[in-house]
Formats: C-alpha cells, sequence, structure tokens
C-alpha cells in the first residue's frame, strides 16, 4: 500500500454501451496540483464524478487515506474531504451568499455551532474576495462572483482534495488571473488540487503533473513539459501547432 | 428578532381564543375552531416536506386515512381512545418511513403522481379489505360518552394539543441543521448532496414529520365524527387543500401555514358555505390566482412599495 492520499484503481463507467471511463489509474500524493486535460467528451467530468461517488464505477476502486470509498455516496465523499466544484455553478439561489458558504461548514467539516459556522463562512468569503457581497441573494451575483462563491463553498467544506471542474470556463483573461491567484493561495493551505480546464495557459502555470483522457483512456500522465511534447496527446488533443507557439512564447520570455 | 417575538405573542393569543371557545360562543363556533386547529396541523405537516424540503406531496390524505383507520379499529377493539390515536400516529410513522424510502427516490412531478398513487391505493386497500375495515360501506366508531358539550371540548383540546405538537416541531426543525438541511434540498438537491447533507435521510425525516401528526388527526377525526368510509378518509382534497394553506401563507416558514390555514377556513365558511354547487370550481380558481400573484405567500409580500 502506497501512502498516495488518493488512489485510483482501474475504474471503468460504461453507460449501455459507451464506455466513458476505461480502466483509469492514478493517484494523487498530498499537496500536489494535477492538472486533468483532454478534449470535450473525454471522460473528465465522469471521471470526478466516479470519484466522488455521484454515479456508481462499473469497475474498480477508488482508495482515499487508505480506506476503501468505492461505493461512497456524494455526501460521505463531501465528509471525508473530498470537495468538487461543478462545471456548471450550483449555488443555492435564493439563500444569501453567507448561508451558501455556512451550509459548507455545518455539513461538511461538521460544525454544529451556527453561530461559529458563521464567522468561519465569513473568513472564507473574505479570503476568496466576496466579503462585501455576504448578505446578497447567491442568484444575484455575477458569474465571476459566483465561481468566487464556488470556491469559498468548497473551501469551507474543510477538504483535503480539491477538484475543480473548469473553474475559469466563461471568464475573461483579467478574471481567469484572478481565479489563478486565488487557486495558488489555495494550494499554499496545502490542500491537494486537481484541475479540469481548457486554457493550457493555467494548466501549464498551475500544474506539477497532468494527466491526458481521451475517448476514456488515460493515455498520457507525468510532468508539464513531457505530457506536452508526447506525440499522443499531441495528436488527440493540443495539435501541432501548439507546440511551436509554445517554443515562440517561451523564446519571447 | 423583535417581529418573531410579536408573532409568537399573537400565536399564544390566537390559541387562547381558540380554546376559550366553548365557555364563550355556541357550539358552531367551537366546531369552527376545532377545524382552524385541525387544519392549521395539516398545513404545519405539510410544511415539512412540502415547504422546508420542497417536495410536492399528496401522502397527506394518505396519512389521515390511514391514522383513521388504525385509530378507528383499534378503538373498536376496546382500546382507550387517546391511546388508539397514539397507536396510529406510531402505525404512521412506521408507514412513511418504509413508503418514503422508495418513492423519495422520485423528484418533481414523478414524487407528486407517486405519493397521490399512496393515496389511491390505500383506498382501494380499505374498500377491498371489507373484513378488517368493512369496505365501502364504511366503518362505525363507538361515540364517546358525556354529551355534545364536552364532545365538543374533547376534540378541540386534542386538535388543538396537536396543533401545537407540529407547531412546537416546526420551530425545533427551523432552527436546527434539519431545517438548513432541508431548504439545502428544497433549492438544489445535487449540490446539496455534494456538501454533505445526508439528502435521503434528511427527506425521510421531512416526510415523517409530515405524516406523524396528521395520523393522530385522522384518529381523532375517526372518534369525533364515530364514522368513517373510504372516500372520505383517504381524501387527495385535504392535500391540496394543505398545499393551497402553506402556499397562501408562505411555504417553508413558521408561521406562514398558521395565517394560510386561517384564511383559508374562515374563507371556506364564509364564502364558499354560500357556494355549495362551485366550491371545488372556487378551489380550483385560488390555486391559480395564487400561483400567478402570490407565488410566495403573504407573508413574503413586500410591503413597502
Amino acid at each position: 500500500m502506497s501512502n498516495a492520499l488518493l488512489e485510483v484503481t482501474s475504474i471503468s463507467k460504461n453507460f449501455g454501451g459507451v464506455a466513458a471511463v476505461k480502466d483509469v489509474s492514478f493517484s494523487l500524493e498530498k499537496g500536489e496540483i494535477v492538472g486533468l486535460i483532454g478534449p470535450n467528451g473525454a471522460g473528465k467530468t465522469t471521471l470526478v464524478n466516479l470519484v466522488t461517488g455521484v454515479i456508481p464505477v462499473s469497475s474498480g476502486t477508488v482508495l482515499f487515506e487508505g480506506q476503501d470509498v468505492t461505493r461512497q455516496r456524494p455526501f460521505e465523499a463531501a465528509r471525508r474531504g473530498l470537495a468538487r466544484t461543478f462545471q456548471i455553478v450550483q449555488p443555492f439561489p435564493a439563500m444569501t451568499v453567507h448561508e451558501n458558504v455556512t451550509a459548507g461548514v455545518v455539513f461538511a467539516a461538521n460544525e454544529s455551532d451556527i453561530e461559529k459556522a458563521r464567522s468561519i463562512a465569513l473568513d472564507h468569503l473574505n479570503f476568496v474576495g466576496l466579503g462585501k457581497e455576504v448578505d446578497r441573494p447567491a442568484s444575484a451575483l455575477t458569474l465571476p462572483s459566483r465561481k468566487k462563491l464556488e470556491l469559498a463553498k468548497s473551501l469551507a467544506m474543510r477538504p483535503k482534495v480539491l477538484l475543480l471542474d473548469e473553474v475559469n470556463a466563461g471568464l475573461n483573461t483579467a478574471e481567469v488571473e484572478g481565479a489563478l491567484d486565488l487557486i495558488r493561495s489555495i494550494a499554499q493551505r496545502g490542500i491537494t488540487i486537481v484541475i479540469i480546464e481548457h486554457l493550457m495557459k493555467v494548466v501549464m502555470s498551475l500544474s506539477t503533473r497532468i494527466l491526458v483522457l481521451h475517448h476514456g483512456e488515460l493515455i498520457s500522465q507525468g510532468l508539464p513539459d513531457s505530457v506536452v511534447s508526447d506525440p499522443k496527446v499531441i495528436e488527440a488533443y493540443l495539435g501541432t501547432k501548439y507546440l511551436e507557439r509554445r517554443k515562440i512564447f517561451q523564446g519571447a520570455k | 428578532m423583535k417581529n418573531r417575538r410579536i408573532a409568537y405573542f399573537f400565536f399564544a393569543i390566537w390559541v387562547i381564543a381558540l380554546a376559550s371557545t366553548p365557555w364563550l360562543a355556541n357550539n358552531y363556533i367551537v366546531k369552527i375552531a376545532t377545524f382552524l386547529a385541525m387544519y392549521a396541523a395539516i398545513a404545519l405537516s405539510w410544511n415539512f416536506i412540502g415547504g422546508f424540503a420542497g417536495y410536492p406531496s399528496f401522502a397527506t390524505g394518505a396519512f389521515i386515512g390511514l391514522g383513521a383507520y388504525s385509530g378507528a379499529l383499534l378503538q373498536n377493539t376496546g382500546w382507550f381512545a387517546p391511546l388508539a390515536w397514539g397507536a396510529a400516529m406510531v402505525i404512521v410513522v412506521v408507514f412513511a418511513a418504509l413508503v418514503g424510502k422508495v418513492i423519495l427516490k422520485m423528484k418533481g412531478h414523478y414524487f407528486a403522481i407517486g405519493s397521490i398513487a399512496l393515496v389511491e391505493v390505500l383506498s382501494h386497500g380499505a374498500s377491498s379489505w371489507s373484513r378488517l375495515t368493512g369496505g365501502g360501506e364504511g366503518l362505525n366508531v363507538a361515540i364517546m360518552a358525556g354529551g355534545p358539550d364536552f364532545i365538543g371540548k374533547v376534540f378541540l383540546f386534542t386538535m388543538i394539543v396537536i396543533m401545537l405538537m407540529a407547531f412546537i416541531a416546526t420551530v425545533i426543525v427551523d432552527k436546527s441543521r434539519l431545517g438548513f438541511g432541508l431548504r439545502c434540498i428544497q433549492q438544489n438537491e445535487d449540490a446539496a448532496d455534494m456538501l454533505g447533507v445526508n439528502v435521503m435521510r434528511y427527506k425521510l425525516l421531512a416526510f415523517i414529520l409530515s405524516g406523524v401528526f396528521c395520523g393522530g388527526i385522522g384518529a381523532a377525526y375517526a372518534s369525533w365524527v364515530a364514522y368513517i368510509s373510504p372516500g372520505d378518509s383517504f381524501s387527495i382534497l385535504v392535500t391540496l387543500k394543505a398545499a393551497v394553506m402553506v402556499l397562501l401563507g408562505g411555504a417553508g416558514t413558521v408561521f406562514g401555514p398558521l395565517i394560510g390555514s386561517a384564511v383559508f377556513v374562515i374563507f371556506e365558511e364564509l364564502i364558499w358555505s354560500k357556494f355549495l354547487d362551485y366550491h371545488q370550481g372556487i378551489l380550483g380558481l385560488v390555486v391559480v390566482l395564487l400561483i400567478f400573484f402570490l407565488p410566495n405567500g403573504l407573508l413574503k409580500i413586500k410591503w413597502s412599495r
């Protein structure tokens, strides 16, 4: 048994005849930031759903801190410290921003004292930069703010592993920069992060390791530089021009 | 909160007013007071599942009917009435726990249809199993001794006690983790699950809470009217009224069901009883108007406009 925080061993998921995830194995060490990339429909979100128990695996095992959690329900994953954000943000729209985050503290981090939970929630909201919007209903927030709310909510769950499913989708360049800083400071708290992302700039600047998924299979994994020059990855996802542009970009630096 | 205190104060006065009717007014008013307490308890019950958790349940009719038959049958085998009412509540809790596990897997319209089926299945059961239930001919329950005035008081106070139990349960749930979790489920069930809310357990608790007091009401009602039949014990109409009352007052609030049920019952007595032929039509119209113009209930109106 290795001392990995999360260890996924040959998990698969079939939807009828379609294999959405095929025999994927990987592990996460504490403190890593791992990028999960791949074309649309590669099975990235399905993989997150399998790991967090949203959908049951067809075969394979998931170990979290050495414990078999393959059959866990999502709320159990949350309480263990496996938090995730959604590609399409999922707030409680009619509740205030403050209540949204308090829910994370109360249910996932198991804080039974509501007043204490509220003050912890406030800390998280200040951390992500929503300190001024705490009393607004979540439905009134702009998209970048909703993404921040999503982050604050998952931080409130006191996670050990945080799976970020396209947190930057729909943000403009300046907003992406802000989100990057935020993700870095979350990592500095010792939280292990898996980031699903299409912007290669983000992936390359954050990740300590990269996993590449294509047609449900893990076609490559390793250090960022070696992964992006892997011919299989270039063919499946990045395209030949990516390497050229990357060379030019690095030369200019 | 200051508003809360005032609301509690008015509620206390309301309860005292209902409880003092036997000494201040005639039997007709006492009967209306009993109905007010009874419907308040039914509306408070429905609020747990329909308001807090946001599940459009029609199972209220099934709980009331099951409570009525359980209480009546136990009483007919010689149980002391209040004991039979308590036992009926226990039976309904067990029933809600078993059935809830299955039908709470459905959501939205599917859940609504599933819960309607529950009422229909029990109703058919009661009319077919005639050796036990008397079938379509109904079931007689021994009339309580003591004369009309005394009986009137007994059932008024029984309904008030059940209403108070439902109200206290509501206040506790509202302030607790359970209430918070149910509100999360109402807003976005998948997100609540992801956030660590044990959604199945919470929904099941809300479903049981929406049944337990109805079981007591059904049983007490059976003793009160001394005759029950499948058709009027398992009534979809009662559930529909409960939902309308809660929506009228404000779903998911503590005082909404109380206000909604009071307005509804008084309205029904004053106006609908004068339009006997049309009153169900008027109920339909009220539902439509409510959804169009008052989707959040009387309590959520912003008066400052």
